[in-house]
């Protein structure tokens, strides 16, 4: 029996927005988990980023904060130029190590992280993506006995980063976009 | 309980090795970006697991600066966050103009790109000549690298576009010589600058400064860390310095924290508001 999920961790990278969108946008008014995410737009301006997407999300959205523990209920996105990490004290820390697979903020750093930080109470989610980011974090998180979503790789905008994350990592659930926040819902109950 | 995992168990036995047998105390690093730094290692010194790394470097002592310069692992540009270095030029070095000498600590100076970004500030502000920096680093091989100046061509362009938009008064190019697929700084702008060896974890107070730069190196540490060297800066600056942090870290939760304002809280520019009692 897996214990109730305390935190969702996503990644995406091209197709990104239009994806977090839709996904915010079916998350429960009282969802009860933080959701971290990091998505490679390429723009300095995080907190522009977090009004769009506010926009279509009941949850607030925030730039994640060093040293801050993550709340239930909102949406965290990683700082631009800065990898984002769950430190093992369940808070948020921040690194300017290399970019892994030219990505800073790194996927596969969030999600190792968090896997470390929280095991088998991770949801990993990987989206639309032109490049393997996430597949490795996704596959750590499932060893130390979280749960992985893969956005189904013919329904994403683009498949690279979706399919790279099966051929790795596997999936626990695969399915199209719009109903990857519907599972979320019920699986935070 | 549930067991610890293998690796969780390992990764503290590296930190006691260090410390036991190096001096060097990791254990109020942050350990989830400390954990990636070795994992990094196993990879570059070809060790299975961190519990051979481990054997390896209790035995081993010319393992040992590869060990440290992997666990520093310094990434900067030059005038990298150019709101930054703007601020400095507008608002920090015209009243650090009214000192006759002004020092300058950089803290964790990793390959140099802030210490010569540094030195072209004080140049153009006219001020350079009556400043001294000192760039300290814990890692020998960063310092050495910081010495020679010199960085791949390829970043150039974006060096350039930072010093434009921080105000920069010339081109970037006439402070460095490009030759092949390396560019390398000036040897003038090294003029004022001493290099040394200074551990935030355990060194002490060694100049009174005006200025503490000290950019993306305490988001690495502990909130005790972090408020150890937060009160290190403190005793070492003079009244009313400044201190600059990197633009995202957080020191809400430092005791230290009360003795300084922000003069530019998004720019995250400090003042010494406080001396210890």
């Amino acid at each position: 029996m897996r214990r109730r999920p305390a935190l969702v961790v996503a990644g995406c990278s091209a197709g990104g927005l239009r994806a977090l969108h839709t996904l915010l946008g079916g998350l429960a008014p009282d969802f009860p988990l933080p959701l971290v995410a990091v998505c490679h737009t390429g723009s300095d301006d995080v907190s522009l980023l977090c009004e769009l997407l506010a926009r279509s999300s009941a949850l607030p959205v925030r730039e994640a904060t060093e040293r801050t523990q993550p709340q239930p209920g909102r949406v965290y996105i990683a700082p631009s130029g800065y990898h984002l990490l769950l430190g093992e004290d369940g808070r948020f820390a921040l690194s300017v190590d290399p970019r892994v697979g030219f990505a800073r903020p790194s996927i596969d750093v969030l999600f190792e992280s968090a896997a470390v930080a929280r095991g088998d109470r991770v949801v990993g989610i990987v989206m639309t993506g032109a490049n393997s980011d996430g597949a490795q974090g996704l596959e750590r998180i499932r060893a130390r006995g979280g749960l992985a979503i893969v956005q189904d790789p013919a329904d994403a905008e683009v498949d690279l980063m979706p399919a790279a994350a099966l051929a790795q990592a596997g999936a626990d659930h695969c399915l199209p976009l719009v109903e990857i926040a519907p599972l979320l819902n019920r699986l935070a109950r | 309980m549930a067991r610890p995992e293998v690796e969780d168990v390992e990764l503290d036995l590296f930190v006691r090795a260090l410390k036991l047998r190096h001096g060097y105390d990791f254990g109020e690093y942050a350990r989830a970006s400390f954990r990636r730094r070795v994992q990094s290692l196993l990879q570059s010194t070809n060790s299975a697991t961190i519990g051979e790394l481990t054997a390896r470097v209790l035995r081993d002592d010319a393992l040992l600066p590869v060990v440290i310069a992997g666990l520093s692992v310094p990434v900067s540009e030059m005038f990298r966050d150019p709101p930054v270095f703007r601020k400095l030029r507008d608002e920090v070095l015209p009243l650090l103009a009214s000192y006759p000498r002004i020092n300058i600590w950089q803290a964790g100076c990793a390959f140099g790109q802030e210490v010569y970004s540094l030195a072209i500030l004080l140049e153009e502000a006219g001020l350079y000549d009556r400043s001294q920096i000192y760039a300290t680093d814990f890692s020998d091989a960063a310092i050495a690298r910081a010495q020679e100046g010199i960085f791949p061509a390829r970043e150039a362009r974006l060096y350039s576009e930072n010093y434009l938009a921080a105000g920069g008064q010339h081109s970037l190019a006439d402070y460095y010589h490009a030759r092949y697929e390396l560019i390398t700084i000036d040897a003038r702008l090294r003029r004022n600058v001493t290099f040394a060896n200074h551990n935030l974890v355990c060194d002490g107070v060694f100049c009174e400064a005006h200025l503490i730069l000290c950019r993306n190196v305490l988001i690495y540490f502990t909130d005790p860390l972090q408020n150890h060297v937060l009160e290190l800066f403190r005793d070492s600056l003079v009244r009313r310095g400044f201190l600059c942090l990197g633009t995202r870290e957080n020191i809400s939760f430092a005791r230290a924290a009360q003795d300084f304002r922000a003069i530019d809280p998004r720019l995250r520019i400090f003042q010494l508001e406080r001396l210890p009692a």
